[in-house]
């Protein structure tokens, strides 16, 4: 079956609501290509969302799929991914998701390194609850919220991720359709935890970090003499704070899932009618 | 001359009591003999004052009484502890050749057993065991045989090789040999041993223990008193079945990684304690309605905050009952006893997966932590059943998709129970959402379809209501005029206390309740009695709140709020007060 899905096959008939020119189209578009190119379809296929404009996903695209709580898609997706390790599981989310309640999740997600996806839709705003600041906006991005600035650094997401020890990390753009599919299809055939950051602007309430703002200045790695084994050279990159780069920036070509290392590997919905045959061997033990 | 022998060994948090009194139980327990342990953590001084207290006799023990009759004491402090519980006649073993213990003064009537420990652990190979040669000294005192510490001293120390096995086997016999050459004294105790073949266990294993054997393969958690021990039983354990545990970076992380894999179509579990309840309150209104079968434990300690980890309270029985905003279908169930410990878990499991809800295993610290003696059929695995509800696989996808091929989580079914696709069945893909959703598990606002959803989880309770038996366990004369009605560990107490009552002349009828929601009507059974007592370890009465709810009727409550569970004899002697009419504290308030 795998061999004939193509990506519309992920697409639910159910229309997107976000805004005309959201970047979050085209991110979704590449997740659906990538999961179809990787030889995935939609009844092996989980996927995990998150709340604010990013947790539609869901809702959009056609797999298994929960919507769950503020931030803690990823748990999810860790839960499913170890009950069943056949499955293919890709958790999205938005920056303030990802970065900011559920930033503990991240941390402890990217460490634990089990073989999943994690998109994250980067538009450097809250949009949902119509324009305050998130952990990536600019310092000096005035919101209603925020009416001097955010008066703090953003969050660099790579850096948290490298220093997290992330097997793998890219970049994409989500209006970029040909490199956002290919870097996030990378992300999913990683052997570990692949996770992307997206820009993916917001047309209604973010008007510095612009469709033209990141064609301007997105450097793409595929043009540079980039190797990402290299893990100092993706340090350098990394913490450049002045460029946006796209494309895989580090990819570690050892990296072994958690799911392995712990010899996970049944499918845990699978049990027997009644208690373990040998399970009077548990109550012995307490002699 | 008691049937039972209260024992105890005391000294500081550090001191190997735990594992001391731990080799002994088990010893009685090898023994034939009946035991029950109780774990004391005071508080009334300031510092690390720890005790492991052992109650044994040939018939069933079922709750901890006030009473101490032999004590090792490893500091002055634990005497002083212990003095409302010793009596005319209590042993106290202790090393008086020790600066800090030379000056104990054994209290009046007291029989006072200084024996050199670390000297004699040093004889043996080490002051390490010292606590050894006191166990060897109980032993000679209580009149039970040192060779039956043999097996229970390898099974300790086996894993750190043959010679310290040996070492400490001698420690326990110098201990012996030394009172019975030094103290020319007839103790009166005589603990006999028999041919039963007994194990010992607490709550937390049992529920360990009973989540394997009810299919569940995943556990995600976070390391909290008292609820720690669930996880350590199943570490290494649940892998030998498919399973695995992971211990997550918090309680959130802990719920929702549960949550994922039971979406995969595992059973799946986590188990915490009020703080960590707390937080996972974020998620129950998620489980509910996506509903995804999980149980959730909380095994109850002292709150408000942080307020005493290591204490017995009954406090979150509101908490589980009515946590999270909005309205949360979900089933409260709490065991009353160890071994109900494993069953009620097996059930909670049933439960979850026929109805699709959260269920919520309600234990508390003293029935968690205590270990208990019972015969191995009473885990009797081929008695465990597992109804995993309304599965759907390839064949029968088919009947559960819409007009447009489209699979249909939330169908509103007669019974409110829905078809459930295992994430991996061929044309079975479809989302979920904690937004109100449609069949399909989309989004929605449209009136009809929120009322049917909220109507169509509703029914999954009714559902319940009928089908299975919310039912209470009963004990005492079911004809009497008193009726007292309890939950969770207080039934052991309870129990013991029914016989001392008899003996003072007092009828009574005792409800055990295990169902907290749904949970059996009481109305008859109210009605049909004079006095009504609700016992429960917390300081408002939640459970009393909500048979007073049911029954239109008011209760008199026996409340505990200390930290210390209900001791049988304590516990009668309030249900006679109780009976006489002297007001409680809360009634005192309302």
């Amino acid at each position: 079956m795998s061999s004939e899905t193509r990506f519309v096959d992920f697409k639910s008939d159910k229309q997107p609501t976000w805004c005309p020119g959201c970047g979050d189209f085209g991110t979704m578009n590449g997740m659906m290509k990538a999961l179809a190119q990787s030889g995935n379809d939609p009844d092996n296929t989980f996927v995990v969302a998150g709340i604010g404009c990013s947790g539609k996903i869901g809702t959009y695209m056609h797999s298994y799929a929960l919507h769950g709580v503020h931030g803690r898609a990823l748990p999810v997706g860790i839960g499913v991914k170890l009950a069943n390790p056949d499955l293919e599981v890709m958790v999205a989310g938005g920056d303030g998701d990802g970065y900011s309640i559920g930033a503990g999740h991240f941390v402890h997600a990217v460490r634990r390194n089990v073989d999943m996806t994690y998109v994250v839709m980067d538009n450097r705003i809250y949009g949902l609850t119509k324009g305050q600041a998130s952990p990536t906006s600019r310092e000096d991005f005035e919101t209603s919220t925020t009416p001097d600035g955010a008066n703090m650094p953003p969050v660099n997401p790579l850096a948290l991720a490298f220093a997290s020890g992330a097997t793998f990390i890219a970049q994409s753009f989500s209006s970029d359709a040909q490199r956002h599919a290919e870097i996030v299809q990378k992300a999913v055939e990683h052997d570990g935890f692949g996770f992307v950051n997206v820009y993916s602007p917001c047309v209604t309430f973010n008007d510095v970090d612009t469709y033209d703002y990141f064609r301007d200045s997105i450097v793409d790695l595929a043009d540079e003499d980039h190797d990402p084994t290299d893990v100092d050279d993706a340090k350098e990159k990394i913490l450049e704070g002045d460029k946006e780069y796209m494309g895989v920036i580090y990819q570690d070509d050892n990296s072994v899932p958690y799911e392995e290392r712990e010899g996970i590997d049944e499918n845990m919905a699978e049990i027997p009618d009644g208690a373990p045959e040998d399970a009077m061997d548990l109550v012995r033990e307490f002699y | 001359m008691h049937e039972d022998l209260n024992w105890a060994i005391g000294g500081e948090a550090g001191d190997g009591i735990d594992s001391t009194g731990k080799i002994f139980a088990q010893a009685l327990s090898r023994a034939g003999r009946h035991v029950f342990t109780s774990k004391d953590f005071a508080s009334r001084i300031r510092g690390g004052y720890t005790a492991y207290k052992v109650r044994t006799s040939v018939d069933e023990v079922k709750s901890v009484v006030d009473r101490l009759d032999v004590l090792i004491a490893l500091t002055e402090r634990t005497v002083d502890e212990n003095m409302d519980e010793l009596h005319e006649g209590s042993v106290i073993i202790y090393d008086g050749e020790r600066s800090t213990m030379e000056d104990l003064e054994i209290p009046e009537g007291m029989v006072g057993l200084s024996v050199p420990l670390q000297r004699l652990a040093e004889d043996a190979g080490g002051a390490i065991m010292a606590n050894v040669v006191a166990l060897g000294a109980a032993c000679e005192v209580a009149n039970f045989p040192i060779e039956n510490l043999d097996e229970s001293l390898e099974k300790r120390f086996g894993d750190k090789g043959e010679a310290i096995v040996e070492n400490n086997k001698q420690a326990a016999r110098l201990g012996q040999e030394y009172v019975a050459e030094e103290y020319d004294h007839d103790f009166d105790y005589d603990l006999e041993t028999t041919d039963n073949d007994y194990v010992l266990l607490n709550g937390d294993e049992a529920i360990g223990m009973g989540a394997i054997a009810a299919g569940c393969r995943f556990y995600s958690g976070y390391p909290i008193t008292p609820a720690t021990d669930v996880m350590e039983y199943l570490t290494g354990r649940i892998d030998q079945y498919g399973g695995k545990v992971v211990q997550a970076e918090d309680e959130l992380s802990a719920i929702n990684m549960a949550l994922g894999a039971a979406r995969a179509g595992a059973r799946a579990m986590t188990a915490t304690s009020g703080p960590g309840i707390d937080l996972m309150t974020e998620t129950f209104g998620l489980v509910a309605t996506s509903e995804t079968p999980l149980v959730i434990c909380d095994v109850m300690r002292s709150g408000p905050s942080t307020g005493m980890p290591t204490k017995q309270e009954q406090g979150d029985l509101n908490m589980t009952l009515y946590g999270g905003h909005g309205e949360i279908p979900r089933f409260v169930v709490a065991p009353t006893t160890v071994a109900e410990c494993f069953w009620k878990t097996v059930e909670a499991f049933n439960y979850a997966e026929k109805y699709q809800t959260p269920v919520f295993l309600v234990a508390d610290l003293a029935m968690a932590v205590t270990e208990q003696t019972f015969e191995p059929e009473t885990f009797d695995m081929d008695e465990v059943e597992i109804e995993r509800g309304k599965v759907v696989d390839e064949d029968e996808i088919d009947s559960w998709l819409d007009e447009r091929d489209r699979f249909q989580p939330h169908f509103p079914t007669a019974d409110g129970v829905s078809p459930r696709a295992f994430p991996g069945t061929e044309d079975g893909a479809h989302m979920t959402t904690g937004l109100e959703h449609d069949e399909l598990g989309r989004r929605t606002e449209e009136t009809e379809v929120r009322v049917e959803q909220v109507d169509k989880r509703q029914r999954k309770v009714e559902t319940a209501k009928e089908q299975e038996d919310w039912d209470y366990r009963e004990f005492g004369n079911p004809d009497a005029d008193t009726l007292v009605i309890s939950w969770g560990s207080n039934e052991g107490a309870m129990n013991e206390a029914l016989a001392l009552l008899d003996d003072r002349g007092h009828d009574v009828r005792f409800l055990s309740v295990p169902y907290i929601f749904p949970r059996p009507d009481l109305t008859e059974e109210v009605k049909a009695a004079e006095d009504v007592i609700v016992v429960e370890c917390n300081a408002t009465g939640q459970f009393a709140d909500v048979i007073e709810h049911d029954v239109l009727e008011r209760v008199k409550r026996v409340n505990k709020y200390t930290g210390v569970r209900f001791k049988a004899d304590e516990l009668a002697t309030e249900i006679e007060d109780a009976i006489a009419g002297e007001a409680t504290e809360q009634e005192v308030q309302a």
